[in-house]
């Protein structure tokens, strides 16, 4: 079903009109065989790309789309209700442009933000570690200064598009503590650095996410974005933003969920009558319908704080909670609706159930949301 | 390089398509106006050749005010400018009439090149590029899957049930183009917000010197006298397969006379 939105402007229309006649035509027609083959779409991003859908949120003279955070994640939304894991992705690809595009020297905006903005280049992001997730200080991977620039050893875990995007937002250690962590933008043809193969995961199957292994490769100099040791202070701010990208891929996919369960219980007929004329199953799709809306009223009203200027923290990481929550709940509710035909592969709740779970976990997992949150709580 | 493509607004096909009642036309107002399938192909054929080429893009379209619609994403796409030909004496025009306006307005804004989708889906006659080719008194190229320009000359292919024809001419020529020649690209959004500032001319029909007496409904000579919906479609004939599945099958392709 079409979302009904509330858009700031005709622009804005007009953005979502598009991207709903690309996602019709480039993602729900091809979604079912890549997930079912855990194949990727070859040439996919450079349509997005080429629609000017992979840099939105970013300024219009370095080849953005100077949309406010509250449209950008509508289109997210609206890709992810067809494919999620092209969803994540190109949420993942925003926001590893955040750290040149919010750090970088004037120069780096220019040489890279174009190519990254207009998806001539596609981005990962690489803060995690095999032991370090939701304790991101505990990264261990070491940038050394060289001559050159600055070694990099060590090893990087879940990289959404790893092994295949042109660059990588990379943090690594540059010294001790906190403050000894920095942000690199790293080229993903680096001599020395190798992936491991794709994860066998529960869902977003079309999109691969991998390891990464630096063996000592050289980063040039001017690879450094913001200071030394200023690392974590832009990984976690690029995080708030990444947050609310989440929350609309996980409303989108929950749309998604609900839409199918509600058309089927239009047609199913139990007891000489519709199944959502049964009570019982009218009241489950009421709810699934409240945990939608809930979810997208929360990223919306934290994205127009972002808009506005105003600190918007605490309220992105309960959009993530709530959107994500409620995406985990819709969809095993949209199994329930299909019943046993919702266990089989036949239908497409069966992959949403599988691929909400993730959404739960990364970009900092729900307990770490709640840390985030009561800690705001408590100053 | 002068191209001109001819876009038609069509009723969207994936939504239910009706004729009016008072006077048995399209009902416009019913569906949502979307652009003709074939005429994407068209813009796209025309981009490729500017930007092989150089030159200009203008996009012509007649049809009611609506219709700017069309005119706006052909604009997004990359065409240059727009005249969209539109006047209330031109409702109900037949294909003959709407050649001969449509090629008023050709004239009117000159062209080496028109190119244009060889059949809408709402009318389906597939005629218009001939008739235009004719009143313009200039080649056509009909049905072309590749299109190739060379100074004045230009060459088509055209695919047929033997392999395909080569058609060459001299511009200015009309080319029809069918789905097989190339890829419509999705506008950008930049390329929508550019499209708001792109120039549209509107010309009513005494701006393209046409006869108002050759066009609309009164001067059209084919009529709609009747129309009806389409009947249900009848139930369909189950057969259980007790071994004898591929006997029944064809006793009833049989009785229908398929075999």
């Amino acid at each position: 079903m079409t979302v009904d939105r509330l858009l700031p402007d005709q622009d804005a229309k007009d953005l979502i009109d598009l991207t709903r006649e690309i996602a019709d035509k480039e993602l729900a027609r091809r979604v079912d065989e890549h997930e079912r083959a855990e194949t990727y779409p070859d040439g996919l991003f450079a349509t997005l790309g080429g629609a000017g859908l992979l840099g939105l949120p970013y300024p219009e003279e370095l080849g953005g789309g100077g949309q406010p955070y509250e449209v950008y994640l509508q289109v997210i939304e609206e890709l992810a209700m067809r494919w999620a894991a092209v969803a994540v992705a190109t949420s993942v690809h925003t926001l590893a442009c955040f750290p040149v595009h919010a750090y970088g020297t004037p120069e780096q905006r220019e040489r890279w933000l174009p190519d990254m903005l207009a998806g001539r280049l596609i981005g990962g992001y690489s803060l995690s570690e095999p032991q370090a997730g939701s304790d991101a200080g505990a990264l261990t991977c070491k940038a050394e200064r060289v001559e050159t620039g600055y070694r990099i050893t060590g090893n990087k875990a879940w990289i959404t598009h790893g092994g295949i995007a042109d660059f990588y937002a990379l943090f690594a250690r540059t010294g001790e503590g906190s403050r000894g962590v920095s942000c690199f933008l790293a080229p993903g043809t680096a001599e020395g650095l190798s992936f491991g193969r794709p994860e066998e995961k529960m869902g977003l199957h079309a999109v691969p996410t991998t390891s990464a292994h630096w063996d000592g490769a050289v980063l040039a100099g001017d690879r450094l974005i913001g200071e030394e040791g200023q690392g974590l202070q832009i990984a976690f701010s690029a995080l708030d933003s990444g947050r609310l990208g989440i929350a609309a891929c996980a409303t989108g996919l929950a749309q998604a969920a609900l839409d199918e369960a509600v058309a089927y219980a239009k047609e199913r007929q139990t007891f000489g009558k519709r199944i959502i004329d049964h009570q019982g199953l009218g009241f489950l799709l009421a709810d699934m319908a409240a945990g939608v809306d809930s979810a997208r009223a929360t990223y919306l009203d934290a994205a127009r704080r972002r808009d506005a200027g105003l600190p918007y923290g605490r309220q992105a990481s309960v959009a993530k909670l709530v959107a994500t929550d409620a995406a985990m709940k819709v969809t095993t509710d949209a199994v329930q609706v299909f019943g046993g035909y919702g266990y089989t592969r036949e239908f497409r709740v069966e992959r949403y159930m599988r691929e909400a779970k993730i959404m739960q976990i990364f970009e900092g997992t729900n307990q770490i949301q709640r840390l985030v949150i009561s800690r705001h709580l408590a100053k | 390089m002068n191209i001109v493509v001819c876009v038609k607004q069509v009723p969207d096909t994936a939504t239910e398509r009706k004729l009016r009642s008072d006077d048995n036309t399209l009902d416009r107002d019913a569906a949502d106006g979307v652009v003709n399938e074939l005429d994407e192909y068209a813009v796209e054929e025309a981009l490729k050749l500017k930007e092989a080429h150089g030159g200009e893009v203008t996009v012509l379209t007649m049809g009611p005010g609506k219709a700017t619609e069309t005119i706006r994403k052909a604009l997004a796409m990359g065409a240059d400018k727009a005249v969209h030909l539109s006047d209330d004496a031109l409702h109900g025009s037949d294909a003959l009439s709407t050649s001969y306006a449509m090629a008023q307005a050709l004239n009117k804004v000159g062209f080496d090149l028109v190119v244009l989708g060889s059949e809408s889906t709402d009318a389906r006659t597939g005629v218009l590029a001939a008739m235009l080719a004719e009143r313009l008194g200039v080649a056509q190229l009909t049905l072309a899957n590749k299109v190739d320009v060379d100074g004045t000359s230009i060459t088509i292919q055209r695919i047929t049930d033997y392999g395909y024809d080569r058609v060459e001419a001299t511009l200015p020529a009309v080319v029809s183009v069918v789905e097989k020649i190339n890829e419509p690209r999705y506008p950008s959004f930049k390329g929508i917000m550019a499209a708001k500032k792109k120039p549209v001319e509107t010309l009513a029909i005494g701006d393209a010197s046409i006869d108002p007496s050759q066009v609309g409904l009164a001067a059209a000579w084919s009529e709609v006298v009747d129309f009806a919906a389409a009947p249900p479609r009848a139930a369909g004939t189950i057969v259980k397969d007790e071994g004898d599945g591929g006997a029944k099958a064809a006793e009833f392709l049989a009785s229908k006379k398929f075999i």
